[in-house]
C-alpha cells in the first residue's frame, strides 16, 4: 500500500481518462425532436459527472417514456492515491469453502451453532435470513456450509430453553435475533439472555451473538453479548465472524 | 417426437416406476392426514375472507376455534356448519366474529343433524369450486379474444414491494414482450402461518401474495393483453405454510402458473416434511381444477450444490413431482418441471453439458411446459460475461425446446432490475431466437457422442438414486439429507403442530370434489381437463 501519485483512468493511452458509462433517463426517445433532447440530456448528466469531452454511442428508447444510453468520455477528475484510505475490519469475509476449510483445521469437527428468536418475538425473518439454506441476498443461509451444524429453535423462545438447548447440543455459539423493539425489549431481552449463559455456564458459556435492524453494533460489550449485527447483515458476515473469533479464542470460548 | 439421445425405455420406464414406489408412501400419508392450512381453505373456499382489527385472518380464528374446542380431526366443515345451522348464523363471517369471541360451542353432530351440516357445507364450498371452474373457463375465453403466444414464454419477474408500483412495471414487460409475469412475494412469507390481507405497499424483497393483491394484478394484465392481443401469464408462489390457502386464492382470482414445489419448502426454509406433503397434494388438486400450470423448483439443487455432480438429484426430483403432481391429478400439460443453467463456466465442455441435460429433461417429459431457469451461481458482478452467459442460456433453451424461459438479468446478485436490465435482457433474447430458433430441429447430437453418452449417464445416476430411495423411503431419504445439504427429519421443522390424523369420520366437502376419479394420473370427470391454461406444445 506505498503507492502515491495521481491516476486517471486508462482507456487504449496513460493519461487519457477514458470511461464508459451506462444509464437511464426518464424522457422519451420518439421522434427526431425527441431523440436530439434526449441525446442533449444525457450529454448535460455526463458533463456533471465530469465527461469531457462526452460522447452518446448508443441510445434507445424503452417504452414512451424512458431512454436508456451508453456515453464514453474522458473524466476530468483524478485520483489521488495517497488520500484512498481502507477501512479496516477486524475479521476478513470469507467465501464458504475457505470458512469449511478453517472450521475444519481449527475445531477438527463440525461448528455448532444454536439460533432462536427470544422474549415474545416471533419475527423469525432475520434469524432465518441468516441460518435457512435460503439464505439472504444471494448469500446461502449457515446451513449450506457443511461444516457448520445448525440448530433453529424458531420463535419466543425462553432464555431458560435457549441456554439448555446450548448445553444439551455442545453450541460454540448462540445466535438470537431481536426484532420488536418496544419499551427497549430487544436490548433487556440480550442482557436477561447473556447473565443466564453466564451464570449457567461461566466461562465455558459459547460465544454469544446478537442481531437485528434497531441494535447499535457497537454495544456488544454494554449487553454482555460478544457480537452485534445490525441491519443488511449476510450469512457470510457471520460465519465468517464465527471462524474468526473462535479461532482468536482458541478453545477458550 | 422422436428421442434425439436414444434412451432406453426400459430404464425410463423403471425410472419412473422407482419415482412411484418412493411417493406412493408419502401420498397414503396425505390422504390419511389434514393440515390446518388445508382446513383454513376449505372455509376459503366457502367464501369466508377479511381479518380481524390484527390483521389475523377469520379462516385463521375460525379453524383455531374449533380446534380448540372439538380439534381437527374430523376437519373444521362439520361443527363450522352445525354451528351455522344450529346458531342461525346468516354466513361464516357472523359466526367467524362470535367463535373468536369464545361464544360458540362447537360439536360434532351426528344422525340428521349431521348429514344437515354436510349438506350445507358441501352446498357453501361448491360455490367456490364453481368460482374456479368459471375463472378457468374465463382464461379459455381471454386466450380466444386474445391469443396465447409461442412457447417459448418469456418469464419475467417484478419485485418491488408494492403492487402499485408492480403494475405499471409488469404492464411495461408485457408491453416489451413478456408473455409471464412472476410477483416475487415478499421475504419470508413462506413461514407466515396466514395470509395477509388486501391491497400491500410493503415488502422486503417482495410483494405479500394476497388475495386483493392477485385481483389486482390480474386486473392490469387482462387490460394489457387487450391492448397487446396476446393473453399475459400471470404467476406467485403457492409454497410455504399456507400452500393450500394460496392455491385456492390463486384458482379464485385466475392466476395461470404457481410456483408449487413437493419438496423445496422442506429443504430451504426448514417447513416440516409431513405438513409440505400433505399441504401440497391438496393444493395440487385445487391446481389441477383450476388449470394452473405448477413451476417445480429443481433449479433451486443446483444453487447449492454442484451442477454438473448433482445434475440427476434435478432428474429424481422431477420424477418425484410428475408422480406427486399426476396422483393428484395434474395434466402433463400443467407440469411445469423446472431445472437450470448453473453449471460453472470454467467447466471445459459446459454447454455441451448443459445441453445434455436439457435435452435429457424434455425428451423424459415430452408433453411438460418445462420451466428453464437461467445462470444465478456463477453470475459474477461482470456484467459483460453475465449478458454472453444469458445468450447462451437462451440458445440452449430454445436448441433444446424448453416452454418456459425465465429470462436472465445481466445484474443478477446485484440488485434488482432496473428498467434497462429488463429491456436489454430481452433484447438478447430476441436476437438469440431471430438467429437461431430453428436450431433445435437440425441439432441432432451424435447417437454415442459427448452430450448423448451424458444424458444417459444422469439418467443412470437418477434411477440408482431412486433405488436408494424406494429401499428407505421418502422421508427417510430427506432426513439423512439427501437432497440439497442439510438433514431435515420427519418430526422437525416448522408446522408440525399444525399436522392432524384424520378420524374415521373425517369430512371435507373440497377434498371430496377435487379428488382425482380412478387414482393415479386419473381425470376427475366433471372438471374440463384440455386446456390447462392453454399449456399445449
Amino acid at each position: 500500500m506505498s503507492l502515491t501519485g495521481i491516476v486517471r483512468p486508462y482507456g487504449d493511452t496513460t493519461g487519457d481518462g477514458r470511461v464508459q458509462l451506462s444509464f437511464t433517463l426518464p424522457v422519451p426517445f420518439g421522434d427526431e425532436t425527441e431523440r436530439a433532447r434526449a441525446e442533449g440530456a444525457a450529454l448535460q448528466l455526463a458533463a456533471k459527472m465530469g465527461l469531457d469531452p462526452a460522447m452518446v454511442v448508443h441510445a434507445k428508447g424503452m417504452g414512451p417514456d424512458f431512454t436508456f444510453f451508453i456515453v464514453y468520455g474522458r473524466v476530468s477528475h483524478v485520483v489521488d492515491l495517497s488520500t484512498v484510505t481502507v477501512a479496516e475490519r477486524e475479521f476478513a469475509v470469507l467465501p464458504a469453502a475457505e470458512v469449511n476449510l478453517r472450521i475444519r483445521s481449527v475445531l477438527g469437527r463440525k461448528l455448532v451453532v444454536v439460533g432462536a428468536c427470544i422474549g415474545t418475538d416471533a419475527h423469525t425473518v432475520g434469524i432465518d435470513a441468516i441460518l435457512n439454506v435460503k439464505g439472504h441476498a444471494g448469500e446461502k443461509g449457515l446451513e449450506y456450509y457443511r461444516e457448520i451444524r445448525v440448530v433453529n429453535m424458531g420463535s419466543q423462545v425462553g432464555v431458560v430453553d435457549l441456554v439448555a438447548r446450548a448445553e444439551a447440543e455442545h453450541a460454540d455459539a448462540v445466535l438470537v435475533s431481536q426484532v420488536v423493539t418496544q419499551r427497549d425489549a430487544h436490548l433487556s431481552n440480550t442482557r436477561e439472555m447473556a447473565e443466564a449463559f453466564r451464570r449457567e455456564l461461566g466461562p465455558e458459556r459459547p460465544l454469544l451473538v446478537a442481531g437485528g435492524p434497531r441494535f447499535d453494533p457497537a454495544s456488544a460489550r454494554d449487553l454482555g453479548v460478544d457480537k452485534i449485527f445490525g441491519r443488511g447483515t449476510t450469512p457470510r458476515e457471520v460465519a465468517s465472524y464465527l471462524v474468526h473469533a473462535l479461532a482468536s479464542a482458541g478453545n477458550t470460548a | 417426437m422422436t428421442g434425439k439421445l436414444d434412451l432406453d425405455p426400459v430404464i425410463v420406464n423403471q425410472a419412473r416406476e422407482l419415482a412411484r414406489l418412493a411417493g406412493q408412501p408419502v401420498t397414503e400419508l396425505a390422504r390419511t392426514h389434514t393440515t390446518v392450512s388445508v382446513e383454513r381453505a376449505v372455509l376459503r373456499l366457502a367464501g369466508l375472507d377479511g381479518a380481524d382489527s390484527d390483521g389475523m385472518p377469520w379462516v385463521n380464528r375460525l379453524t383455531d376455534a374449533i380446534r380448540e374446542s372439538v380439534g381437527l380431526e374430523h376437519g373444521v366443515a362439520l361443527p363450522a356448519w352445525d354451528a351455522m345451522l344450529a346458531g342461525g348464523y346468516p354466513d361464516l363471517g357472523t359466526l367467524a366474529v362470535d367463535a373468536a369471541a369464545g361464544l360458540v360451542k362447537f360439536r360434532l353432530p351426528a344422525g340428521d343433524d349431521g348429514d344437515a351440516a354436510r349438506q350445507a357445507a358441501g352446498r357453501s364450498v361448491k360455490r367456490g369450486i364453481s368460482l374456479i371452474d368459471a375463472r378457468r373457463a374465463e382464461r379459455d375465453r381471454m386466450i380466444a379474444a386474445t391469443s396465447s403466444p409461442p412457447m417459448p414464454w418469456i418469464y419475467l419477474i417484478v419485485a418491488t414491494g408494492d403492487i402499485y408500483e408492480d403494475i405499471p412495471q409488469a404492464q411495461a414487460a408485457a408491453r416489451e414482450g413478456a408473455d409471464v409475469i412472476a410477483v416475487i412475494r415478499s421475504t419470508g412469507q413462506s413461514l407466515l402461518d396466514y395470509v395477509p390481507e388486501g391491497a400491500t405497499r410493503e415488502g422486503y424483497a417482495g410483494t405479500y401474495a394476497t388475495q386483493e393483491n392477485f385481483r389486482l394484478m390480474r386486473a392490469a394484465l387482462d387490460d394489457v393483453s387487450r391492448e397487446l392481443g396476446r393473453y399475459i401469464r400471470l404467476t406467485n408462489y403457492a409454497s410455504g405454510l399456507c400452500m393450500p390457502e394460496i392455491a385456492a386464492l390463486a384458482g379464485l382470482e385466475r392466476l395461470d402458473m404457481m410456483l408449487n414445489d413437493c419438496m423445496y419448502g422442506i429443504i430451504f426454509r426448514d417447513i416440516n416434511p409431513v405438513r409440505t406433503f400433505i399441504d401440497q397434494r391438496f393444493s395440487r388438486q385445487v391446481h389441477a381444477r383450476a388449470g394452473i400450470v405448477i413451476n417445480t423448483g429443481e433449479d433451486n439443487y443446483l444453487t447449492t450444490a454442484d451442477a454438473v455432480d448433482a445434475a440427476h438429484t434435478v432428474v429424481v426430483s422431477q420424477l418425484l413431482n410428475e408422480y406427486f403432481g399426476r396422483e393428484a391429478g395434474l395434466a402433463m400439460g400443467q407440469l411445469g418441471l423446472g431445472h437450470a443453467f448453473e453449471i460453472n463456466p470454467e467447466v471445459p465442455d459446459s454447454f455441451l453439458l448443459e445441453l445434455a441435460h436439457a435435452q435429457l429433461i424434455r425428451e423424459l417429459f415430452p408433453d411438460a411446459p418445462l420451466k428453464y431457469m437461467p445462470p444465478t451461481k456463477h453470475m459474477t458482478g461482470n456484467v459483460f460475461a453475465g449478458y454472453l452467459l444469458d445468450a447462451f442460456f437462451n440458445l440452449a433453451g430454445l436448441m433444446t425446446d424448453q416452454s418456459i424461459l425465465l429470462i436472465g438479468m445481466m445484474t443478477e446478485g446485484i440488485h434488482t432490475p432496473f428498467l434497462s436490465d429488463r429491456d436489454l435482457a430481452l433484447e438478447n433474447v430476441r436476437y438469440v431466437r431471430r438467429a437461431a430458433g430453428q436450431l433445435g430441429a437440425s441439432f441432432r447430437p451424435e447417437p454415442d457422442g459427448f452430450v448423448a453418452r451424458r444424458a444417459r449417464q444422469v439418467l443412470a445416476e437418477a434411477v440408482d438414486l431412486l433405488a436408494a430411495i424406494g429401499s428407505q423411503g421418502l422421508l427417510t431419504a430427506i432426513a439423512e439429507g439427501t437432497f440439497g445439504v442439510t438433514k431435515r427429519p420427519a418430526d422437525g421443522g416448522r408446522g408440525l403442530d399444525g399436522v392432524v390424523r384424520r378420524a374415521q369420520a373425517y369430512f371435507n366437502p373440497a377434498a371430496e370434489m377435487l379428488e382425482p376419479a380412478g387414482g393415479s394420473g386419473g381425470l376427475s370427470g366433471s372438471s374440463p381437463r384440455a386446456s390447462a391454461a392453454g399449456a399445449t406444445r
